[in-house]
C-alpha cells in the first residue's frame, strides 16, 4: 500500500488545461462566441460506438481516460447503454455488418442524440470508402452533428469535436452564459 | 528445396526470413499438412485467390510454420467445383479461415463438418464472392438476414447470456454467446465478422505503393507490424535491397509500437482487476510515450512510417537524446508498478490460475505469439529467424510457463523490458546511410512478409497483375488462431471473469474481420 500511495503522490497531478472546442468542424456553421466548458454544467454521457474501424480511433477515444485530459473531470462520461446517452462517438466507416446495431442504437439513445463522427472514416468512408461490405462515412447512416477529421484523430482534437458538439446543441446556454461573464 | 520427403520443390522467395513457395497437388496438400503437424509445426494462414483474369485459375493457399521457416504450399482448384481437402481436422484453427475463404473466394473444404458462413453476415448472398475476378466488389445486396446456427448446450439450469456485437465499454464488436451454469461458464462461442469492411476485395487493382497505406490499417494497433509485413512482401517479389538504417528504424518503430500496447494493456488488466491506479499510471506512461512518437516520428501510433523499400523520414537530430532520455525513465517506472502488481494479494489472487490455458492445449489448438509464450511456448520470429537488424542486437525471446492470466500480465512484463532495452541497443547501433530504395514491383509476381507483431505472427502474402498492380493482397492477423482458444480459457469460470480473460489476451477484431 506504501508503495502505491508513494507512486501516486510523486505522480502528482498531470492534468492538463481543456482544449478549445473546434467550432469549425461543425455541420452547422452556427457562430458561437462564448467559454463553452460552462455548458457542461451536468454531466455529459457518451456512447462509444464502434461501426467497423480499425480499432485507432478506439485506441485515441481510450487514450481520453487518461490523467492527462482527465475528462471525468470535466464532465464527460463513458456510458454503457445508449439509453443513458446524451451523443453517440461513432467510428469508423459504418460496415455493412454494423449498419442495424448503429441505427439500433441511435433509435435507442434520448434526445438530444448528438453524433459526432471520429475520424477520417467516420467523415468521409476513409480509405476503406463503400463497397459490398462497407456503408461509408456514419452520415450515410444516422445524421451526424460533427465530423472530427483525422487517422486518427488526436485524443485532444476528438475532446474538441464533443464540444463542439455540445456548443452547438445549447447555443443558448452559451450566449447567457458569455453575458453573465 | 525439399521438405519432409514430398515429391515437389520449394522455392526460396527473396524476403529476409526464409519463406519457401511451392505449387502442390491434392495429395501433397494433405502430406504437408500431416507432415507440419508430426513436426510440431503450426498453420499460419490460409486463403484463397483466383487468377482466372490473368490466365490461370482458381488457388487455394496454405502457410505453415515450421523449423525451416514459412512454408507457403498452393494447390490449384477446379475452377466450376473449387474443392480442395480440409485441414481443420488437423488444425482447428483452420476452421474459421476456411469458412472465410468459402464467404470470399466459394472455395469448400471438403470433408469439413462445419459450412457455417464465418465472416459473411447479412451483407451479400450466398453465391456472391466479392473476391472472384468477375465481381468488381461494389456490388449492393440486401438479403434477408439469415439466422446463424450457435452450438445449444442443453442440462439441468443452463441459460444462455447473449453479448454484442455491440459492448459496453470502448470496445470493438463482435458477438459472445455464453452458456452458463449459475455463475461458471460451460461454454462460450464467438460469432466475429460485424466489421468486415472488405479490405482485401479493396486492394486489388490498388499500386504497390497505395496498398502500404492500407495494410497498414487492418489493425489499427498493430499498424507497424502490418506496414512492415507488406513492405517486406512487396521487397520480395522486387528483390529489392532495403539500406540497413531503414531496417534499424523499422525494427524501432515495431518495438515501440509493442512497447505501446504493453503499457495500455497492462493498465486496463489492472483496472478490470479492480485496480484502478494501474490504469491511471500505465494509461499515463503510454500518453508520454505516444507524445515522443508524434515528437520523433510524426505520428502518435506510428502509421505510414514504413513504406516499400525503406522508411519514410528520418527522425530529427534531437531525437537519440529524447528517446532515450524517455526509456531510462519508463524503465525505472514501469519496474516500480511491477512490484506493486506483484506484491498485491488482492491484484494476484484475481489473475493467478484465471483464464488458464495449459501448454499442451496451447499446442493442439494453435495458440501464437504473445499469448502462446504464456502458456510455455517459445516461438518467436525475432529470435527463431532474427532477420536484420534482430540478427545483429541479441533478442532474448521471453516465456511463462503458467498460461493464466497473471502469466499473460507477467510476459507483457518481461517484453516491455526487453524492448526498452532493444530501443536503446536498436539507437546505440543505429548505422548511418540512406532510409530508402526505389522499389519497382514487377508484373505477374509473388511475395510475402512475416512479422512478429506485438500480438504474434503477422503475415502479408501479395500478388501483382499485369501492369505490377496489386491482384491479391491476403493479411493475416494472429488473432485468428487466438479467438477460437479464448474460448476454451473462458471455460469453468465465472462470467464476471470474462472481461478480465478477454483483456489478457486482447485480440484484434478488425485484424480478423477484414
Ligand atoms: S480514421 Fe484511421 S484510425 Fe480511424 S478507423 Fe479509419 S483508418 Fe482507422
Amino acid at each position: 500500500m506504501w508503495q502505491v500511495l508513494k507512486r501516486i503522490a510523486r505522480t502528482g497531478i498531470v492534468t492538463e488545461p481543456k482544449p478549445q472546442p473546434a467550432l469549425e468542424w461543425r455541420t452547422d456553421a452556427q457562430q458561437i462566441h462564448a467559454e463553452i466548458l460552462a455548458i457542461l454544467g451536468r454531466a455529459l454521457a457518451i456512447r462509444e460506438v464502434d461501426a467497423g474501424s480499425c480499432n485507432g480511433c478506439e485506441l485515441e477515444i481510450n487514450a481520453l481516460n487518461n490523467p492527462y485530459y482527465n475528462i471525468e473531470g470535466l464532465g464527460i462520461k463513458f456510458v454503457a447503454s445508449p439509453r443513458h446517452a446524451d451523443m453517440l462517438l461513432v467510428t469508423g466507416p459504418v460496415s455493412r455488418h454494423m449498419e442495424i446495431a448503429l441505427r439500433r442504437t441511435y433509435d435507442a439513445t434520448p434526445a438530444p442524440k448528438l453524433v459526432v463522427a471520429v475520424g477520417d472514416c467516420g467523415c468521409t468512408g476513409g480509405i476503406f470508402g463503400e463497397s459490398y461490405a462497407s456503408c461509408g462515412r456514419v452520415s450515410n447512416v444516422i445524421p451526424v452533428d460533427v465530423a472530427v477529421p483525422g487517422c486518427p484523430p488526436p485524443p485532444i482534437d476528438i475532446l474538441r469535436g464533443i464540444l463542439a458538439a455540445v456548443c452547438t446543441s445549447h447555443p443558448d446556454d452559451i450566449s447567457a452564459d458569455a453575458e453573465s461573464n | 528445396m525439399r521438405f519432409f520427403g514430398i515429391d515437389c520443390e520449394f522455392a526460396r522467395l527473396d524476403a529476409p526470413l526464409p519463406i519457401f513457395r511451392a505449387r502442390v497437388d491434392a495429395v501433397q496438400w494433405q502430406d504437408l499438412a500431416r507432415s507440419v503437424v508430426e513436426i510440431h509445426g503450426q498453420l499460419v494462414s490460409l486463403w484463397g485467390a483466383d487468377h482466372r483474369a490473368a490466365g490461370g485459375g482458381f488457388e487455394v493457399s496454405a502457410a505453415y510454420r515450421c523449423a525451416d521457416g514459412l512454408l507457403w504450399a498452393y494447390l490449384a482448384l477446379d475452377t466450376v467445383q473449387p474443392r480442395y481437402p480440409d485441414i481443420a481436422h488437423l488444425f482447428p484453427a483452420a476452421n474459421r479461415m476456411q469458412r472465410a475463404a468459402r464467404d470470399l473466394v466459394g472455395f469448400v473444404a471438403d470433408g469439413s463438418g462445419d459450412d457455417r458462413p464465418w465472416l459473411r453476415h447479412d451483407a451479400w448472398p450466398e453465391d456472391y464472392f466479392p473476391l472472384r475476378n468477375e465481381n468488381t466488389g461494389q456490388e449492393r445486396f440486401d438479403p434477408a438476414a439469415a439466422d446463424y446456427a450457435f452450438v445449444r448446450v442443453e442440462g439441468d439450469g443452463v441459460h444462455e447470456i447473449p453479448v454484442g456485437p455491440v459492448h459496453a465499454g470502448i470496445i470493438e464488436p463482435g458477438h459472445f454467446r455464453f452458456s452458463v451454469v449459475g455463475e461458471k461458464v460451460l461454454r462460450l462461442e464467438q460469432r466475429l465478422g460485424y466489421k468486415h469492411k472488405g479490405i482485401e476485395r479493396r486492394f486489388v487493382g490498388m499500386t504497390v505503393d497505395e496498398g502500404a497505406r492500407l495494410a497498414g490499417r487492418v489493425s489499427g494497433d498493430s499498424t507497424v507490424a502490418y506496414a512492415w509485413a507488406y513492405a517486406m512482401a512487396v521487397e520480395s517479389l522486387s528483390a529489392a535491397q532495403v539500406p540497413e538504417r531503414a531496417c534499424w528504424l523499422r525494427a524501432l518503430l515495431l518495438e515501440r509500437e509493442r512497447i505501446a500496447n504493453h503499457l495500455g494493456d497492462l493498465g486496463a488488466l489492472g483496472n478490470d482487476a479492480a485496480f484502478g491506479m494501474a490504469l491511471a499510471q500505465f494509461s499515463r506512461l503510454r500518453e508520454d510515450w505516444l507524445r515522443v512518437n508524434a515528437k520523433c516520428f510524426g505520428h502518435r501510433l506510428l502509421m505510414d512510417q514504413i513504406r516499400p523499400g525503406g522508411v519514410v523520414s528520418d527522425p530529427p537530430r534531437d531525437a537519440r537524446q529524447m528517446l532515450r532520455e524517455q526509456t531510462a525513465v519508463m524503465i525505472s517506472a514501469v519496474s516500480e508498478l511491477q512490484s506493486i502488481f506483484d506484491e498485491h494479494a488482492g491484484l494476484q489472487d484475481r489473475l493467478v490460475t484465471t483464464g488458464r490455458i495449459t501448454p499442451d492445449l496451447a499446442r493442439k489448438l494453435g495458440l501464437t505469439g504473445l499469448a502462446a509464450r504464456a502458456s510455455g511456448g517459445v516461438a518467436d520470429l525475432r529470435a527463431d529467424f532474427g532477420w536484420a537488424p534482430y540478427g545483429h542486437i541479441r533478442f532474448k525471446p521471453c516465456s511463462q510457463q503458467n498460461g493464466d492470466v497473471a502469466a499473460r500480465v507477467n510476459i507483457r512484463f518481461a517484453e516491455l523490458f526487453e524492448s526498452l532495452r532493444l530501443s536503446d541497443a536498436l539507437l546505440d547501433e543505429l548505422p548511418h546511410g540512406p532510409i530508402h530504395a526505389p522499389t519497382v514491383a514487377p508484373a505477374n509476381t509473388k511475395g510475402a512478409g512475416w512479422v512478429e507483431g506485438w500480438r504474434g505472427e503477422v503475415l502479408v502474402a501479395l500478388e501483382t497483375d499485369a501492369v505490377g498492380a496489386i491482384s491479391r493482397c491476403h493479411c493475416h492477423d494472429p488473432s485468428w488462431q487466438n479467438w477460437p482458444v479464448l474460448e476454451h480459457a473462458v471455460i469453468g469460470n465465472i462470467v464476471a471473469d470474462f472481461p478480465l480473460i478477454n483483456k489478457s489476451f486482447n485480440l484484434s477484431y478488425a485484424g480478423q474481420d477484414l
